[in-house]
């Protein structure tokens, strides 16, 4: 009895890890798993084992155009709001000038607002401005909810950079522009990628402004919506499966990759 | 060559003073120092010697005076425009390049191509050519602190400076580097500007010293003239330790005063005194000292009636407290080389020193100024 309590005190944070888990991957796990069901159009029901799914994933109808409209716009969203971001994020934290303290609250807005609301106005925004709903609207109001998680992110780096690199740098005989180049960016960067990654799956995602401002054109996670009515189709999971695959591999590259460099 | 000066010679600092707000870090300072010097600025914690080493290397505007560098004013030029390299307080190496690039960085933004002889050289140099392909962080302190001397040395800088450059270092480690740094500034030619707060460290390695106290010099001269004969009450107490005892000259006697200190009768040289009147403060190096028992004869200046209160034995030395009739306690270390038995708390005593060891300062100063600072305190920059 006593050994069984010790093995349990001992082993106690390991059976909360493994709890923890899979509460966190059975929803994955499930998708995973769904998408190799030979369940036809709906796909609710385990009926039977096959790679058909995965051999066509372009099978439903529509759905790779709205996978290719979404990465489209996830692509343009991050390549805009990781560059205005990162400028926003050094006048913020490099220099000093007035209204700063108020540019760092408004930063934050979008992020406390909710979606609905930003989504309700962006529409009637671009209602008055004549504008119709659609792919560049949608693209427009992506960079603007992107915009305040890349501030954030690259901020936190700016933060934790040594001023004193700069100084040395200028120091040895690089102006403004080469230490920028040579040393403030790349040491920036790592912060600056991932702001990239945040912002390419928080548009990816997005469904609730995408929704509002997207009109006729269709993206994943509404194609996902409308098919989830008649029940979604088995490549959704697939795209889903391959998506968290991808993702997957990124994470683990780059900590292959960091791993290599700190042991050359 | 993009618009880095040549200018080589003497670093002239003239009328210079830095200001935050109400606060002056840096006060009309005016120094010269020679070229191929090894000079230090050395001062406790907020005296302004950092501030003045910044606007030297340009990270820092004077708010008044000029910087010069031979017959260039460098006041307002950018750091990367001046011949001048840092090594900084915490070495601040890119921890993104390799140690090679670390050291060949300033050689590529002069737009020099071929770095590897020149970068090798400086690896040999501080001996460290085995870890040119590791990166910063894989090395340790005394190995980072060598880098970040060999990436300012390989540049051939007209001015290297050294801002508390062993102060993240253990006490064994910084021992070896003293002597190392002196024997590299001797070997390269270079002139040093080294900042300080460890009087030791500044006395081991400079041929000058700068002692610095709130934005001002307080004297300048060589280790052995600071130590010997201080000009202030600050620099006989963050230059070692000083006996400063209240007296007044109440005679002269051919080179010498007559002093009376508290109505006993000492020598002192007159070119020793930098006192502008009669009331003076009496100085006198512990290790001066002799202790005596009341019937052995002495020469030279003698303080009679003291009383042993504390002896500390140390090894090389045994440090007394001895207190005098007028209720001061002197300190006394005596070398542990004859065959005297150490003298025992409660002993009357007198006490003796060579006349020639005794300097005065000015009677109205503080005779506790300086003494205050802990060096260990402050080790953190005083920007």
């Amino acid at each position: 009895m006593r050994t069984v309590s010790r093995w349990f005190q001992r082993n106690l944070i390991r059976i909360y890890a493994v709890i923890a888990f899979t509460y966190l991957l059975i929803p994955v796990g499930y998708t995973v798993a769904f998408s190799f069901n030979d369940g036809g159009r709906s796909n609710l029901i385990w009926k039977g084992f096959t790679f058909d799914n995965w051999m066509n994933p372009c099978g439903a109808p529509e759905v790779c155009t709205a996978l290719s409209n979404s990465i489209k716009i996830g692509f343009l969203a991050t390549l805009f709001s990781t560059i205005l971001g990162t400028m926003i994020a050094f006048a913020i934290g490099r220099h000093k000038f007035r209204g700063r303290s108020t540019t760092n609250l408004l930063i934050f807005l979008p992020m406390a607002t909710p979606e609905i609301v930003l989504g309700a106005s962006m529409l009637s925004l671009f209602l008055t401005l004549k504008i119709n709903p659609g792919f560049w609207p949608t693209v427009i109001a992506h960079v603007m909810f992107c915009i305040s998680f890349v501030v954030v992110t690259v901020k936190a780096r700016i933060a934790s950079l040594d001023p004193r690199l700069e100084q040395a740098a200028m120091d040895l005989y690089a102006n403004e522009v080469e230490t920028f180049r040579r040393v403030t960016l790349p040491l920036v960067a790592p912060g600056i990628a991932g702001a990239a990654l945040l912002a390419f799956s928080l548009s990816f995602d997005d469904f609730i402004i995408t929704n509002f401002n997207s009109g006729t054109m269709t993206t994943f996670p509404k194609f996902v919506y409308v098919s989830a009515a008649r029940g979604i189709p088995p490549q959704a999971n697939v795209i889903g499966s391959a998506m968290f695959i991808i993702a997957l591999a990124v994470v683990i590259l780059g900590q292959i990759v960091g791993r290599k460099r700190a042991v050359k | 060559m993009s618009g880095i000066s040549s200018a080589r010679g003497d670093l002239r600092i003239d009328h210079v003073s830095k200001s935050y707000g109400d606060f002056t870090a840096v006060n009309d300072l005016s120094l010269t120092i020679p070229e191929g010097s090894f000079f230090a600025l050395l001062g406790p914690s907020g005296c302004g010697k950092t501030t003045t080493l910044r606007m030297v290397a340009g990270l820092e505007e004077p708010t008044k005076g000029t910087i010069s560098l031979g017959n260039t004013d460098i006041t307002f030029t950018k750091p990367y425009q001046r011949p001048i390299n840092t090594v900084f307080q915490n070495y601040a190496l890119f921890p993104h390049l390799t140690i090679f690039e670390n050291i060949a960085f300033g050689l590529r933004r002069r737009g020099i191509k071929d770095v590897k002889e020149q970068v090798e050289k400086a690896l040999d140099l501080v001996e460290l050519s085995h870890l040119s392909s590791r990166k910063p962080t894989q090395l340790s302190g005394g190995q980072q602190q060598r880098i970040a001397l060999a990436r300012a040395i390989v540049n051939r800088p007209a001015l290297l400076l050294l801002d508390e450059p062993l102060g993240a270092l253990d006490l064994k480690l910084r021992r070896q580097m003293q002597i190392e740094l002196k024997w590299i500034q001797k070997e390269v030619g270079l002139t040093f500007v080294h900042v300080t707060h460890d009087q030791e460290e500044a006395m081991t390695m400079a041929d000058t010293i700068a002692v610095m106290n709130e934005g001002e010099i307080e004297q300048l001269g060589s280790p052995a003239d600071l130590y010997d004969n201080p000009k202030t009450a600050f620099v006989a107490n963050f230059l070692g330790q000083s006996n400063l005892i209240k007296g007044t000259i109440t005679g002269n006697d051919g080179d010498n005063h007559v002093v009376e200190l508290f109505g006993q009768k000492i020598s002192l040289a007159k070119n020793r005194s930098h006192a502008v009147d009669n009331s003076i403060l009496a100085g006198i190096r512990p290790e001066k000292f002799r202790i005596s028992r009341l019937a052995t004869p002495t020469s030279g200046n003698i303080l009679s009636g003291g009383k042993i209160e504390d002896v500390s034995y140390i090894g090389v030395s045994t440090q007394y407290q001895v207190l005098m009739p007028w209720g001061q306690e002197l300190m006394v270390f005596e070398q542990n080389d004859d065959g005297v038995a150490p003298f025992n708390v409660g002993e009357d005593v007198n006490i003796s020193w060579e006349a020639g060891f005794t300097f005065a300062l000015r009677g109205d100063e503080d005779a506790e100024a300086g003494t205050e600072v802990n060096p260990e305190e402050i080790i953190e920059d005083d920007e």
